[in-house]
């Protein structure tokens, strides 16, 4: 689907550019964009080891599976193929962790390290199992407590109170999350015929 | 807000080392063989993010995000999205750092604390990068069918921006 869509945008803006005769424009944001991700992959970088490294140590010292055992009854109930306590549930529960508290730079790696265990366990290495879809709609649900880069910026424009925003955020994160599992699980019932 | 977040990260990091040190681990060279694997999987993200800002950037600059945000203005004005954040909603699963932009710019033109400055906060906290997560988290163990991933993360964003909106009108009429 990503193929489509990536395809797609690029056509579109071509074409588009072409019409409104904007292709200097474009052709700028081509030589741009490619930079400017590199630039935010070497910012972002630092952060990343920086977080992956505690984190090893939080793990090794066995403060990840006390988290884990905090979330266990939730992620026996959304991940119900993953043996209990295994590799996998415990990276899950270490990203939901760090997606909470709002580090953002440590969940990734972290996420990537439960989609690897989830794949060790997948029968079929290229088709994603009901466990890998649900982990990733989790993840693409937003559940950052405090998102403190967006009450910064608030900070920045004038906002009286900018922490005000945060029961209709979370409110709405909450419905938005809620609606994200279930949807997840029922179309993972009915998709299961196909794809087993 | 701030000083709760100054608090958080050292707070984070004391009980991390604590841990480690009552357990009697080498922590620096745990922590040099993990920063190392972060280090592998942040470069590992460069691929997808040079394709998906490049795209971005392009539907931006051609102009094609502006004809779309019109022509698709009366529909979502049925729902209740005003126009100024359609913008915001069509690039938020898209690119984080683009809709962050959008987000600046949309406080700084009718300020933080008005309707659209709080309805464009509350849209960008409630949601992710959902198109980015899908193509790093699939992307990095070789999975090429995502199912019904994409669809279910959709509808969750959709619910976001809709619950939003509900939340913060009633939120004003209260207050």
């Amino acid at each position: 689907m990503m193929n489509y869509i990536w395809g797609s945008f690029l056509i579109i803006s071509i074409i588009c550019g072409f019409i409104t005769g904007k292709s200097q424009e474009i052709s700028n944001a081509v030589l741009t964009g490619a930079s400017d991700a590199i630039t935010l992959i070497i910012s972002i970088s630092g952060m990343m080891a920086l977080w992956t490294g505690l984190m090893k140590i939080a793990e090794e010292s066995g403060l990840t599976s006390k988290i884990a055992k905090l979330f266990s009854p939730l992620i026996k109930l959304l991940f119900p193929d993953l043996p209990s306590n295994s590799t996998a549930t415990r990276a899950i529960c270490m990203n939901i962790t760090a997606n909470l508290l709002g580090l953002g730079n440590a969940a990734t790696p972290l996420g990537i390290n439960a989609m690897r265990e989830m794949q060790k366990l997948n029968p079929d290495k290229s088709c994603a199992t009901n466990s890998m879809v649900m982990f990733v709609v989790i993840n693409t649900a937003s559940l950052q407590l405090l998102p403190t880069l967006l009450c910064t910026i608030r900070q920045k424009h004038g906002s009286q109170n900018p922490l005000d925003i945060l029961p209709c955020l979370w409110i709405a994160s909450a419905l938005a999350l809620t609606c994200g599992v279930f949807i997840a699980k029922f179309l993972g019932k009915v998709t299961r015929k196909k794809h087993g | 807000m701030d000083k709760i977040g100054f608090y958080a990260v050292p707070l984070i990091i004391l009980i991390i080392i604590l841990s480690g040190f009552f357990k009697k681990i080498k922590i620096f060279d745990v922590f040099l063989s993990g920063a190392a694997q972060g280090l592998n999987s942040t470069f590992s993200l460069a691929p997808p993010l040079i394709g998906l800002i490049v795209a971005v950037s392009m539907l931006k600059s051609s102009g094609a995000l502006d004809i779309l945000c019109q022509s698709i203005s009366p529909l979502t004005q049925i729902i209740g999205v005003p126009k100024e954040i359609i913008p915001l909603c069509l690039l938020r699963p898209v690119s984080g750092s683009g809709s962050l932009a959008i987000v600046d710019n949309i406080l700084k033109n009718y300020g933080a604390d008005s309707f659209l400055g709080k309805l464009a906060s509350i849209i960008s906290g409630s949601t992710e990068t959902t198109f980015y997560t899908i193509t790093v988290y699939f992307g990095a163990v070789g999975i090429k069918n995502s199912r019904h991933t994409l669809p279910s993360a959709l509808i969750a964003d959709t619910v976001a921006i809709m619950a939003s909106i509900i939340a913060l009108n009633h939120f004003f009429q209260i207050v």
